[in-house]
C-alpha cells in the first residue's frame, strides 16, 4: 500500500480563497456572454469551466495531496478531452 | 487443505441454491459464465435476424418481408450484435473468468459491483428489446440512431435508446473493476511488464469503457430530450445541428470498436505463443501498440462522417489520423506472424481460429484504409462495402477471436476436452461460409449497391445469391461448433491442468479452477511467455 497521509491540515483561508476564485469565475462566465467574441466565445466558456473543475479537483478533492500516478491519470484525461474538443472544432470553426 | 479448497467453483457451496447460486454469485468465474450464457442467447437472436435479411436479399423485390420490416430487422440486428454481443463480448466473459487467474488474484477488486454490472446488463437488454412487443414495433433508424430521423420516426425509439443508455453503465462498471484489479491485485512479482497480454488489452479497454461510454450516454439522453421536449439540439428547424449528433455518437462509437477488438487481439496474443510453443515476438511492442490504439482511437471518429458535410480541415485531419491508427494494428499482425516464424506449431482448433483471424483481420483492416481515404470514401460510403468491412473486422476479427478463445480456454472452464475433429470441421465450414457470405459484398459495394435497402436492381442478383448461400453454410458451421461444445461440456474426456502447454498462470490451477483459484497466491518470477524450460504440467 501507498503511504496513507490523509491527515494534512488545510487552512480555512485556502478553502475560502478557492471559493472566492470559483465565484469570480462564475460571474465572469456569465458576464462574458454579453460581449460578442465570435468563435472564441465557446473557447472562453470551456476554459473557465475547466479551470473551475481543476480547482475543485486539486483542492476540494485533494488531488494535490494524492500520489503521482493519480495526478498523471487525471491530467491525461483532461488532455484527452481537450484534444477531442479541439478536433471537433476543426469542423465547426472551418465550416 | 480443507475440502472446500479442493472442489471446483461449480461444486462449491454458497448461501444460495440452484439457479440463485448463479445469479447472486459474486464469484468472477460464475459471473463470466452468466455473461457467456446471456450473450449466446442474444447472439443467436441476432444470427436469426441476420439470416432473415439475407433471405430477403436472395432475389430483387419483395422476397419474404416488406421494407418496413426489413428496416426494423437491420436495426435490431445491429443493436443486439453491437450493444449486447460484441461490446460486452470478450471482456465480460473471458475477462471476468480469466483476468483474476491470469494475474494471480482470487477475484476482481469489486466482486459485488461485478454482479451488479451483469444485472444492469440484463435489465438494459430487456428494456432495449421490449420495443419488439409494443405496438408501433421496434425502431427502424439503424443502430446508429441518426438525427433527425431518430426523433421523427413513429416506431418505439425510447426503449431502444434508454436500454442502450442503461447498458452503458454495465460497461463502465466492468471497466472500473478491471482497471482497479490490474492496478492493485497483481500477484507479488508480477510487474507491469510481466503481465500477460490479455490483461493488458483489458486494461486499455477499461479506460475506453470509462471515458467514452458516458459520452454516448449523454447523447442518447439528448435524443430522448429531443423527442419528448423538442429542445433543439439536433433539429435544424429548431436551430440545432444534425451533424452534432453524428459527432457525439461517433466520439463514443469509434472508440467502442476498440472496446471490441482490443480484447480480441489480447486473446489472439495468448493463443499464438501457446500453439507456437514459443515466446511472443516483441512483447513490449505489443503492449505499447495496445495503448497507442486505445489512445489514438479517440481521434478518428470523423471517418464515419466524411460525406456528412464537415469542414475540409476536419476531413483531412480525420483521414490522416485514421491512417495513423492503422499502424499499431498492423504492428501487431507482424508480431503474431513473427511469433509463428520457425516455430514448431501445434495444429489444434484454437490455433486454426487464430490463424484465420489473421487472414480476415487483414482484409478487414485494409478495407478500412480504402474507406479512410477521402476520395474512395465518397464512392464507398453507405454501400455494401462498408457492411463487408465491418463484418470482416467485427464478426471476422472479434468473432473468430471469440471462437479461438472459447476453444482455447474450454478445458480450463469446463474441465473437459471437446472432440477436436468435430471442432475443426466446424471451423472450416464456418470459415468457408463466412468468406462466401461477406466477400461478395465488397464487390457489390464497389459496383454501387447501397446498404440498408430490402431491394436491389437485377444487376446485383448474382453476388447476392452467393452471399445468401454463404449465410447458410456459416450457420451450418455454427451449429456443429455449438453442438460439439455443449456435448463436450457434459460428456468430454476429463482435461488436465495444462492440455496445450500454456505458460500463463491460468494453466497452473485446476481445471475447472477452485472457488478461490489459488491455494496460495503464486510468486511470479518469469515473464508470461517464457518457453525456455518446460514447467511441470
Ligand atoms: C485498420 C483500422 C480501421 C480503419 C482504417 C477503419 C475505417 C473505417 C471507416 C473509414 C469507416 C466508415 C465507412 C463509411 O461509413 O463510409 C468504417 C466503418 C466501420 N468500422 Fe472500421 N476501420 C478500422 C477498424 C475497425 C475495427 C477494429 C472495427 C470493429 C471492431 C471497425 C468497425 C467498423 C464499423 C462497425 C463500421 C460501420 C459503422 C456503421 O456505419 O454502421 N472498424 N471503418
Ligand atoms: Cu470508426
Amino acid at each position: 500500500m501507498d503511504k496513507q497521509d490523509n491527515n494534512h491540515i488545510i487552512p480555512y483561508k485556502l478553502y475560502l480563497t478557492v471559493l472566492a476564485g470559483l465565484i469570480t469565475m462564475t460571474i465572469v462566465s456569465v458576464g462574458v456572454t454579453k460581449i460578442d467574441l465570435g468563435n472564441l466565445s465557446v473557447f472562453v466558456a470551456i476554459l473557465l469551466a475547466s479551470s473551475k473543475s481543476a480547482l475543485v479537483l486539486v483542492f476540494f478533492m485533494h488531488l494535490k495531496f494524492d500520489n503521482t500516478l493519480l495526478k498523471i491519470l487525471v491530467t491525461s484525461v483532461f488532455i484527452l478531452v481537450a484534444l477531442v474538443l479541439f478536433i471537433t472544432f476543426l469542423d465547426y470553426n472551418y465550416r | 487443505m480443507t475440502k472446500h479448497e479442493t472442489v471446483s467453483f461449480r461444486e462449491a457451496q454458497s448461501r444460495y441454491k440452484g439457479i440463485f447460486a448463479w445469479i447472486f454469485s459474486t464469484d468472477h468465474k460464475r459471473i463470466g459464465l452468466l455473461y457467456l450464457y446471456s450473450i449466446i442467447i442474444f447472439f443467436f437472436t441476432g444470427v436469426i435476424l441476420g439470416a432473415a435479411m439475407k433471405l430477403e436479399l436472395l432475389a430483387p423485390g419483395k422476397t419474404v418481408m416488406d421494407a418496413a420490416t426489413y428496416n426494423a430487422i437491420f436495426t435490431l440486428h445491429g443493436v443486439i450484435m453491437i450493444f449486447l454481443v460484441v461490446i460486452p463480448g470478450l471482456p465480460a466473459i473471458f475477462g471476468n473468468f480469466m483476468l483474476p487467474i491470469m494475474i494471480g488474484a482470487k477475484d476482481v477488486a469489486f466482486p459485488r459491483l461485478n454482479l451488479l454490472s451483469w444485472w444492469i446488463y440484463v435489465i438494459g437488454a430487456i428494456i432495449a428489446l421490449s420495443s419488439l412487443f409494443m405496438s408501433g414495433g421496434p425502431p427502424d433508424t439503424g443502430w446508429t440512431f441518426y438525427a433527425p430521423y431518430a426523433f421523427k420516426t413513429n416506431t418505439n425509439m425510447l426503449p431502444a435508446v434508454i436500454g442502450a443508455f442503461i447498458l452503458g453503465f454495465s460497461s463502465i462498471l466492468t471497466g472500473i473493476n478491471f482497471i482497479v484489479t490490474i492496478h492493485r491485485m497483481r500477484a507479488p512479482g508480477m510487474t507491469w511488464f510481466k503481465m500477460p497480454l490479455f490483461p493488458w488489452t483489458l486494461y486499455g479497454t477499461g479506460w475506453i469503457q470509462i471515458l467514452a461510454t458516458p459520452i454516448v450516454g449523454i447523447t442518447l439522453l439528448m435524443i430522448v430530450g429531443e423527442r419528448i421536449f423538442s429542445i433543439g439540439f439536433f433539429d435544424p428547424a429548431l436551430g440545432g445541428d444534425p451533424i452534432l449528433y453524428q459527432h457525439l455518437f461517433w466520439i463514443y462509437s469509434h472508440p467502442a470498436v476498440y472496446i471490441m477488438i482490443l480484447p480480441a487481439m489480447g486473446a489472439i496474443s495468448e493463443i499464438i505463443p501457446t500453439f507456437a510453443n514459443k515466446s511472443i515476438f516483441g512483447y513490449k511492442v505489443i503492449v505499447i501498440s495496445t495503448l497507442a490504439i486505445a489512445f489514438v482511437g479517440y481521434f478518428v471518429w470523423g471517418h464515419h462522417m466524411f460525406t456528412s458535410g464537415m469542414s475540409g480541415t476536419a476531413l483531412y485531419t480525420f483521414s490522416l489520423l485514421t491512417f495513423i491508427v492503422a499502424i499499431p494494428s498492423a504492428i501487431k499482425v507482424f508480431n503474431w506472424v513473427g511469433t509463428l516464424h520457425k516455430a514448431s506449431i501445434q495444429l489444434e482448433t484454437p490455433f486454426f481460429w487464430a490463424a484465420s483471424f489473421l487472414f480476415v483481420f487483414m482484409i478487414g483492416g485494409l478495407s478500412g484504409l480504402a474507406l479512410g481515404a477521402l476520395a474512395t470514401n465518397v464512392h464507398l460510403h453507405d454501400t455494401a462495402f462498408v457492411v463487408a468491412h465491418f463484418h470482416f473486422i467485427v464478426f471476422g476479427g472479434v468473432g473468430f477471436a471469440f471462437m479461438g478463445a472459447i476453444h482455447y480456454w474450454f478445458p480450463k472452464i469446463w474441465g473437459r476436452m471437446y472432440n477436436s475433429k468435430l471442432a475443426t470441421s466446424g471451423w472450416i465450414i464456418f470459415f468457408i461460409g463466412f468468406c462466401t457470405l461477406y466477400l461478395p459484398m465488397f464487390f457489390l459495394g464497389v459496383s454501387g449497391m447501397p446498404r440498408r435497402y430490402y431491394d436491389y436492381v437485377e444487376r446485383f442478383h448474382g453476388p447476392n445469391i452467393v452471399s445468401t448461400i454463404g449465410s447458410w453454410v456459416l450457420i451450418l458451421g455454427l451449429v456443429i461448433i455449438v453442438y460439439n461444445l455443449i456435448r463436450s461440456a457434459y460428456k468430454g474426456e476429463k482435461a488436465s491442468k495444462n492440455p496445450w502447454g500454456g505458460r500463463t498462470l491460468e494453466w497452473s490451477v485446476d481445471s475447472p479452477p477452485t472457488l478461490e483459484n489459488f491455494e496460495e497466491i503464486p510468486v511470479v518470477t518469469r515473464g508470461p511467455y517464457d518457453y525456455r524450460k518446460k514447467t511441470e504440467a
